[in-house]
């Protein structure tokens, strides 16, 4: 594996460490931040040039903002007395060590059938917007609808909600 | 160890931390933090397969990826006016004291 | 032995009146069951019931008399018999069945017409009682039985009627139970009597076992006809005795109960406490008979194995007991005050006179004896009856006197009884008889013994009577209020049986034995030769002297001037320690008070503690231990049972609490037991597809 892997791997990693560990909440969104970067490094370095930028585009672009935004909005003024951790905080730690364990056991089970590690990279795959934006009005056209229409509904949805509360706190 | 399965491994590992996240922090923001690694991680997933599969001019992957992103920010969307509303409602975003649904 | 008359011949095919025999007891005890359901009030009906009912009995009686009567007469020895199977278990069957032959026919009579008698003197004498219905009830249930224990052919039967006797004479005794006296005299006599039933019970029970039938006549399968006798004999029992002997023994024992014999008398003196016609019916005629009806009717039992001229032991120990009893209850006759007692010790004394004449004579000179006996004793109750009536229920002899002029018809009457009774010579019936029992115990094999006590009973009998007579009938007045004369309901009886106490005597005489020759069914012709036998006019002059000493014996003390309560006794200021002797019965009472009755005691109490403490112990401790189990039942039931169930009752409901606890409402618990489940399920999937 090349040292750029391990490095976008590292600061993913780290950033999403950082993301659940400080008390800071606003610290934490900031630390999600960059663990999004570091993802969209990681598309590129897949050779996923258009996820790696819709990755940036949205997740750093909108999501982390949304993610400031609604910290910033349900900010309290004294931090938690009882910690930043919930209860039995470690059960969950448990848990996801769990889960880890079987992925990794799952991953490192299958290698062998995974393509070989000699082998370099099969091709890097000629993929351009163009082939993307027929394949998205050809093939895909209907998840893309679907997904527009989901959107909307998002859309309108979130404004009721945060709207009527609104309304009624008045 | 071939790039694939890194791949897999680091987004299983940023799976484990969105999941570690999401079941021990306080915080229903913060908990939202991590899904959204978690969908990360699950989108690195695909890439990663689609990258190093059979037919990556299928673009299978990448349009499962495009789309996971976009339900995503939908989601998140909704996600953060819930807590809002929430917060509005019971002052706090502290998920242990919300428990009004215990049986 | 029954002497087979040479010239007579057996008739024992059952003619119409035998058929109808059984009517004579039956009608009297069905008139009991109805008077018992009669109301007190109705007095009338009740006596016109008891009154008619024997009535009835009396005319069939005679009509079956007069039937044997006339089959004797033609020579013809008639025993008919009416026999049926009661019970039937297998093949053995147990019968019963009723007997007419001159024995019975002559007792049907004398019972019923003594009785019928008392029933109308009764109606005079219980006038002013409230119990009059009651009365009449038991009367006939008496008459009733003992009509039944007259014709009985089975031994059976004979029993279950001598038990209804008894039992009547319990009912009658304490007719007036409220008296406590009169309670524990009815008591006694049961109870003594009832010793006598039980030996008379095994008797009955050891003759079923050898003979195998109860019945006395049976076309020569009887239990006393001669087949069944020949096994008897030939079986030997202890002491020497065969069964024969042993069996008879037994069955006197019974009849000695019944009879008075001693030791078992002493009930007999204390049944005077009954009213006055009941003493005169059961306690002088008819059921104190009924022992000596039952050895002459089973008396070739008795009789069973004597040689020619011999006797058997059954006969010696009935003699010898009867010769005692007569003398003994004559002395202490001698010492009593109370007009029923001294007549109830000479009607004990005259039983043994008659047991005597039994074992010594023979069935006819007994059973004369017993009829003649009968009469003039009813005669003396009834008589002592109308006296204390007249005296206003006074009976102490001391108290009354002169009564010769006040009450002539009870006087007269009571004087030809007690002169019968006496064996005045030659007028009187009981001179016969009782010269035939001194004849036959004259000319007895075994020993003279007998012979003597009876003549000293006999001198004993004048004197004790004369006292009595003197005291009541002579000198003067001794009494509070003046006598009076009775009613003519009660004196007619008096006088019709004072005429027979004297008309009986001419049956029975030497010369015209007729009696003798009926009960045996032998011819008889009337002749003077009769008393040419030898001995016997000697013996006839000997018991008219010891009559005629007693009676001016006892005239020369009493006749003239009896002394008055509060002075003694003339015979008693001249040997004080014999007069107190015999006047306290010579404590026989005492005795029995003190050993039968002691060990009884002692024994009840012995039963009352093995009782409570043994067979109660036993039924506490089963029900202590139903209870130890019922509760240790509960314990169960209660700890392990319910505690378990309510333990898992408990225990689901606390893990539902626990359960519920998952559902805490915590949005990031659901969320790690999901995540958990999925780790779960993966690591079961990737495991089991391993290869």
């Amino acid at each position: 594996m090349s040292f750029v892997f391990y490095l976008i791997a590292a600061l993913t990693v780290a950033g999403g460490l950082a993301a659940i560990l400080f008390k800071n909440t606003v610290h934490c969104a900031l630390a999600v931040t960059v663990a999004f970067a570091g993802q969209a490094l990681m598309f590129l370095a897949l050779d996923a040039q258009f996820a790696g930028f819709a990755q940036i585009l949205v997740y750093v672009g909108a999501v982390a903002i949304l993610i400031v935004f609604a910290i910033l909005l349900t900010r309290n003024s004294e931090t938690p007395k009882d910690g930043v951790y919930s209860k039995n905080w470690f059960v969950g730690l448990v848990i996801a060590a769990g889960v880890f364990a079987v992925l990794g056991w799952a991953v490192l089970g299958s290698v062998r059938v995974l393509p070989g590690p000699g082998g370099a990279p099969t091709a890097t795959p000629a993929v351009t917007v163009l082939d993307i934006g027929n394949a998205l009005m050809g093939r895909y056209v209907l998840p893309l609808e679907i997904v527009a229409l989901l959107l909307t509904a998002a859309l309108i949805g979130a404004v009721i909600v945060a709207m009527h509360e609104k309304e009624r706190a008045k | 160890m071939n790039p694939l399965a890194g791949y897999l491994l680091v987004a299983a590992l940023l799976f484990s931390i969105g999941l570690a996240g999401a079941l021990t922090r306080r915080n229903a923001i913060l908990v939202l933090i991590g899904i959204e690694l978690m969908l990360n991680a699950a989108n690195l997933n695909l890439i990663a397969f689609w990258r190093y599969g059979p037919h990556p001019e299928a673009l299978t992957g990448m349009m499962f990826a495009i789309f996971s992103i976009a339900v995503a920010a939908a989601e998140a969307a909704v996600g953060l006016g819930l807590v809002i509303s929430i917060h509005r409602h019971a002052k706090t975003t502290d998920l242990d004291a919300m428990n009004r649904m215990k049986g | 032995m029954i002497e087979q008359a040479i010239s007579f011949t057996p008739q024992l095919a059952a003619s119409p009146i035998t058929e109808i025999l059984w009517l004579i007891p039956a009608v009297p005890i069905v008139a009991s069951g109805v008077i018992a359901f009669l109301k007190q009030p109705k007095r009338r009906m009740a006596a016109t019931l008891a009154v008619g009912s024997l009535s009835f009995s009396l005319l069939l009686a005679i009509a079956a008399f007069v039937h044997v009567l006339a089959g004797w007469s033609h020579g013809a020895a008639v025993r008919e018999t009416v026999n049926f199977i009661w019970i039937q278990f297998g093949t053995t069957h147990v019968d019963l069945g009723w007997v007419l032959d001159p024995l019975s026919a002559v007792m049907l009579v004398m019972v019923s017409f003594v009785g019928l008698l008392i029933f109308i003197y009764s109606i005079g004498y219980m006038a002013h009682d409230e119990n009059y219905t009651r009365f009449f009830c038991f009367l006939s249930l008496f008459a009733g039985a003992m009509l039944g224990v007259v014709i009985a052919n089975s031994m059976l039967l004979l029993f279950m009627c001598w038990e209804i006797v008894g039992l009547t004479s319990y009912l009658l005794i304490g007719f007036w139970y409220q008296k406590p006296s009169a309670a524990a005299a009815a008591k006694k006599a049961f109870l003594t009597t009832r010793v006598g039933d039980i030996f008379f019970l095994l008797g009955i029970v050891w003759l079923f076992a050898q003979t195998g039938t109860l019945l006395f006549y049976n076309n020569g399968a009887g239990s006393i006809e001669t087949g069944a006798l020949n096994a008897l004999l030939t079986q030997p029992a202890a002491l020497g005795l065969t069964a024969a002997g042993a069996i008879g023994l037994l069955i006197f024992a019974g009849a000695a109960g019944k009879s008075g014999q001693f030791p078992l008398h002493v009930w007999l003196p204390d049944a005077m406490e009954g009213p006055t016609p009941v003493s005169a019916l059961i306690h002088a005629a008819t059921m104190v008979a009924a022992g000596v009806y039952l050895i002459a009717r089973v008396y070739p039992l008795m009789q069973a194995g004597a040689l020619a001229g011999g006797t058997t032991a059954a006969l010696t120990v009935v003699t010898w007991v009867g010769a005692f009893t007569a003398v003994f209850a004559a002395l202490i006759a001698v010492a009593q005050n109370d007009i029923k007692r001294i007549l109830a010790y000479s009607t004990v004394s005259q039983l043994g006179y008659m047991m005597a004449g039994l074992g010594m004579g023979g069935v006819a000179v007994g059973m004369f004896h017993l009829i003649t006996h009968a009469f003039f004793k009813a005669l003396l109750f009834m008589g002592a009856g109308s006296v204390i009536h007249g005296c206003h229920e006074e009976q102490d002899i001391r108290r009354m006197g002169g009564l010769r002029a006040d009450m002539p018809l009870t006087f007269l009457t009571y004087a030809i009884g007690m002169l019968a009774l006496c064996g005045f010579p030659l007028f009187f019936s009981g001179f016969w008889s009782k010269d035939g029992i001194l004849e036959a115990a004259h000319h007895w094999s075994v020993a003279r013994g007998p012979f003597y006590m009876l003549v000293f009973g006999a001198l004993l009998t004048a004197f004790y009577m004369t006292r009595q007579v003197g005291y009541v009938f002579f000198g003067t007045w001794r009494g509070k209020k003046p006598a009076r004369e009775s009613p003519a309901v009660i004196t007619a009886p008096l006088a019709i049986l004072a005429f027979f106490a004297m008309a009986l005597g001419l049956i029975g005489t030497p010369a015209w034995p007729w009696f003798r020759g009926f009960i045996e069914s032998r011819a008889v012709a009337f002749d003077w030769h009769g008393f040419a036998e030898p001995g016997l006019l000697a013996l006839m002059a000997t018991s008219t002297a010891v009559v005629f000493l007693g009676l001016g014996f006892g005239w020369r003390l009493y006749g003239h001037d009896a002394p008055s309560p509060e002075q003694p006794d003339v015979l008693e200021a001249a040997v004080p320690w014999a007069w107190a002797w015999l006047r306290d019965r010579l404590y026989i009472d005492e005795l029995y008070a003190v050993t039968v009755i002691a060990f009884y005691g002692w024994w009840t109490r012995v039963a009352d503690w093995l009782d409570r403490r043994v067979w109660g112990g036993v039924v506490a401790g089963v029900a202590c231990a139903f209870r130890g189990w019922a509760n240790f039942n509960r314990f169960l039931d209660t700890n392990w049972v319910d505690g378990s169930f309510d333990k898992g009752c408990e225990e689901l409901s606390s893990g539902g609490g626990l359960l519920s606890r998952v559902q805490n409402g915590r949005v990031q618990t659901y969320l790690r037991i999901l995540a958990f489940s999925v780790v779960a399920l993966v690591a079961i999937l990737i495991w089991s597809s391993l290869p």
